[in-house]
């Protein structure tokens, strides 16, 4: 936080990973799950909620630890919290469904190496208080699933013609293989990039800025 | 607030504060993990037992009850523990009434993109096998996944010939796959057409892993169809 | 075309022509390919052909206005592009997906890099590629040549309804021509070891993409085009000659295995895409050494890819590769200037 700027209100806190820093549409962090498990719109929610509730556990004890930890071990000590709540998520998932535990694999173990936590970790949790920080880190983690979602369900329909599992063209659907593949998923999150920074290039704001550029 | 000011230089930390905060967290963190494993364990558990038991299931149509087993030179055990040595991986199958249905075995071999994991069931009286599924895959969808519900492919396992030499110590006709439409013995796999890969990566595992499975198992059938 | 001189400071000699001028001969040279594949495979590949051609040129306006940029229609690169992708899809390829194909070409191809001449990779096989990964099934469908009724009925599978799925076509293609196994030339060597005759390749009487059975015809057209100095033919022949080269050494290597270079020069897409693909001059090298290990490479990639890959056909890919490899290439092989010293670049 910079000193002397105004204290963001809570709601602002909460958006601020919901839209203004979108993990994945305007901060572009934690791709490898992103582009790895999102092939159905259920996964992709089942990969958000994960990486959420880990946000949401290490923000917190992070976020009480903070005038406790000092400077010098500061990373150890989140890594080993981060890892805890990812190891917690992993046990809860496969206790309420082996199914989802199957899809995602070896992506929810990936969930500690996520480079948005970590970066949430040190740059809000350990400077603000529990409140605070549980708010962001769940519009980070809300932001976040809106971006897997986003691309989980353009990929499902056209990759499996279906939504949430249900089917949306009837069963001579021929499914657009390449959805499903790695390169599917570099494709939609190509295009969706392109249309979030096109829409953002159009907002008022925006305009505003170049017609201030152009006449200057 | 005290987190909002511009911080002071930090004062110099003592090592016994590095090692305090260390050791607390990890402590903590330590007691959450084992709460929620032990918490989740027998779920999880569960989970697995219900997805295996699914999977023979599916494999020997009838089946009512399922047990693992090792079956190793020394002889068959349950399947607790580590496997003895040499020992291999099966389930026996029973029905309502106890009968020994089928067994069945994990088989795999390199596919076109990872290994195909399978599963077969072999009836020891007819000596074919006749159920089989599929466990695991990463063969391209549409093409390599056919294997999981193209109608001709799973034609090829209501009888597929597993007959054991006199001295039960090899198949009589090695397990292979074919061109689709080439098929002629009991003992060739028809292969699925544009999915020639996969169909013989299946073939292939199922002859290695039968191959080995059945000569360890063949002494002991009479015993298994009496075990309860 | 004489060479004009014109009367300003040098150069004088004007080589080529305008990108419009090259890009309408080219059109030119394609269109009897087209038309050879109209008569191989009738109304359908003529059905792929003009919806692939007008999808292409559709996004290309589609494009170019969203760009607001002034229309390029008219130097015809959408079109060769559009004609290239069809010569190279089966003949009997649905035509939603052929029209998939033509917008991603020009899209992810094209307009994404910024138009023509700025586009990293031929367009055409960029198209050719995702729907290779799209539709992976519907891309290895093929129909015979020459069946009696070509001119009269359409393939099932032309008029597949978008978004859905291509009707099962082996029925149809029996009925079409006996004893059809929808087998092309490289799949029955790489999965039975049967050998395609030369005369079958020669007289087109094959199973193929629509537009790779033409050997004779692709060379003509190559060598107008190279005569004219439209094309480089230093890019075909390394290309040819390299995989030549390649197919005699595994086949000295082991007769019993591996094909005759002929049957590698002559089956699948190589001369197709050597000829017109590989030569794209937006993503061939300009060096003249650049060229030959540009060619070579693509030569010796095809091969590999046919021998030890998983598909039985690589041309695409090692064109792509290629293509990607271009910059690099010029880089390393830009001559030294006069003077210069070694290890010191301008």
């Amino acid at each position: 936080m910079i000193p002397g700027r105004q204290q963001p209100t809570n709601l602002e806190e909460f958006l601020e990973g919901l839209w203004k820093q979108n993990p994945v549409f305007v901060m572009v962090l934690g791709l490898c799950p992103a582009l790895a498990v999102t092939v159905s719109a259920v996964n992709a929610l089942a990969m958000g909620a994960a990486t959420t509730f880990v946000l949401l556990g290490s923000a917190l004890l992070v976020s009480l630890l903070r005038n406790f930890i000092p400077r010098e071990v500061r990373i150890a000590t989140y890594i080993v919290i981060i890892a805890t709540f990812v190891t917690i998520v992993d046990y809860l998932i496969a206790a309420i469904s082996l199914t989802v535990y199957e899809a995602l694999g070896p992506f929810i173990q990936l969930i500690v190496v996520n480079c948005m936590i970590l970066g949430r970790a040190e740059a809000h949790s350990s400077k603000n208080p529990p409140l605070r920080a549980l708010t962001n880190a769940l519009g980070m983690g809300l932001g976040f699933s809106l971006g897997l979602l986003a691309l989980g369900s353009v990929r499902e329909i056209f990759g499996s013609g279906s939504l949430f599992g249900i089917a949306l063209f009837g069963a001579d659907f021929q499914p657009w293989v390449v959805m499903l593949l790695p390169p599917g998923g570099f494709f939609v999150l190509g295009a969706w990039l392109l249309l979030f920074n096109w829409w953002r290039a159009r907002t008022p704001a925006a305009l505003k800025a170049a017609e201030v550029q152009s006449h200057g | 607030m005290t987190a909002l000011t511009q911080p002071a230089p930090p004062p110099a930390t003592s090592s016994l504060a590095m090692i305090r905060t260390l050791g607390v967290v990890a402590t903590v963190c330590g007691v959450l993990l084992v709460l929620t494993y032990q918490n989740t364990l027998e779920a999880i558990e569960a989970n697995k037992r219900i997805a295996l038991q699914r999977a023979v299931f599916k494999v020997i149509p009838g089946a009512a009850t399922m047990q693992a087993y090792y079956v190793s030179p020394t002889g068959v055990v349950e399947a607790n523990g580590a496997p003895p040595p040499g020992g291999l991986k099966f389930f026996a199958a029973r029905d309502a009434a106890g009968q020994l249905k089928a067994v069945a075995a994990e088989a795999g071999a390199m596919g076109y993109a990872d290994m195909v994991r399978v599963l077969y069931a072999y009836d020891p009286d007819r000596q074919v096998i006749n159920g089989f599924g599929v466990v695991a895959h990463r063969e391209t969808p549409g093409i390599g996944d056919k294997i999981i519900t193209d109608r001709g492919f799973l034609d090829n396992f209501r009888a597929l010939d597993a007959r054991l030499n006199d001295a039960g110590t090899a198949l009589v006709n090695a397990i292979k796959g074919v061109k689709h439409g080439a098929r002629q013995h009991a003992w060739e796999i028809d292969a699925i057409s544009g999915a020639t890969v996969t169909s013989r990566a299946v073939a292939k595992g199922i002859n290695d892993s039968a191959g080995k499975l059945l000569p360890l198992l063949r002494p002991h059938i009479e015993k298994l169809k009496e075990a309860p | 075309m004489t060479p004009r001189i014109e009367l300003r400071t040098s150069p004088h000699v004007v080589q080529g022509g305008s990108v419009e001028q090259i890009m309408l001969h080219v059109v030119l040279a394609l269109l009897p390919i087209a038309a050879f594949s109209v008569w191989q495979y009738g109304l359908s590949a003529l059905a792929s052909l003009v919806t692939v051609t007008l999808a292409c040129i559709g996004s290309e306006r589609l494009f170019n206005r969203l760009a607001g940029k002034p229309g390029t229609l008219t130097d015809w690169s959408a079109t060769i592009t559009g004609l290239l992708l069809a010569l190279s899809l089966p003949p009997a390829f649905p035509l939603w997906m052929g029209a998939v194909a033509g917008f991603v070409a020009i899209a992810l191809g094209k307009a994404l890099f910024g138009g023509i001449g700025y586009n990293v990779m031929n367009p055409a096989l960029v198209g050719r590629a995702f729907v290779q990964a799209a539709f992976p099934v519907a891309i290895t469908t093929w129909i015979p040549a020459f069946a009696p009724q070509r001119f009269s009925e359409f393939a099932p599978t032309t008029f597949t309804a978008p978004l859905m799925q291509p009707p099962d076509i082996s029925a149809w293609a029996k009925q079409a021509l006996d004893g059809f196994t929808g087998a092309t030339p490289l799949a029955s060597w790489k999965f039975d070891n049967v050998l395609t005759t030369p005369t079958d390749f020669l007289t087109g009487a094959v199973t193929a993409s629509a537009g790779e059975t033409s050997a004779i015809l692709i060379l003509l057209s190559g060598g107008y085009l190279a005569a004219r100095g439209f094309l480089d033919w230093r890019i075909p022949a390394a290309i040819l000659g390299s995989a030549a080269l390649a197919a005699l050494l595994f086949q000295w290597l082991d007769p019993a295995r591996y094909p005759d270079p002929l049957f590698v020069l002559l089956s699948g897409g190589l001369m197709l895409g050597a000829v017109f693909m590989a030569s794209d001059m937006a993503t061939s090298p300009v060096t003249p050494k650049g060229v030959w290990i540009y060619g070579a490479l693509i030569g010796v990639i095809t091969v590999m890819i046919r021998y030890f890959g998983g598909l039985t056909e690589g041309v695409m890919y090692a064109i792509l590769i290629g293509n990607a490899l271009t910059p690099l290439i010029d880089q390393v092989t830009q001559p030294k200037l006069f003077g210069q010293t070694r290890g010191k670049r301008a």
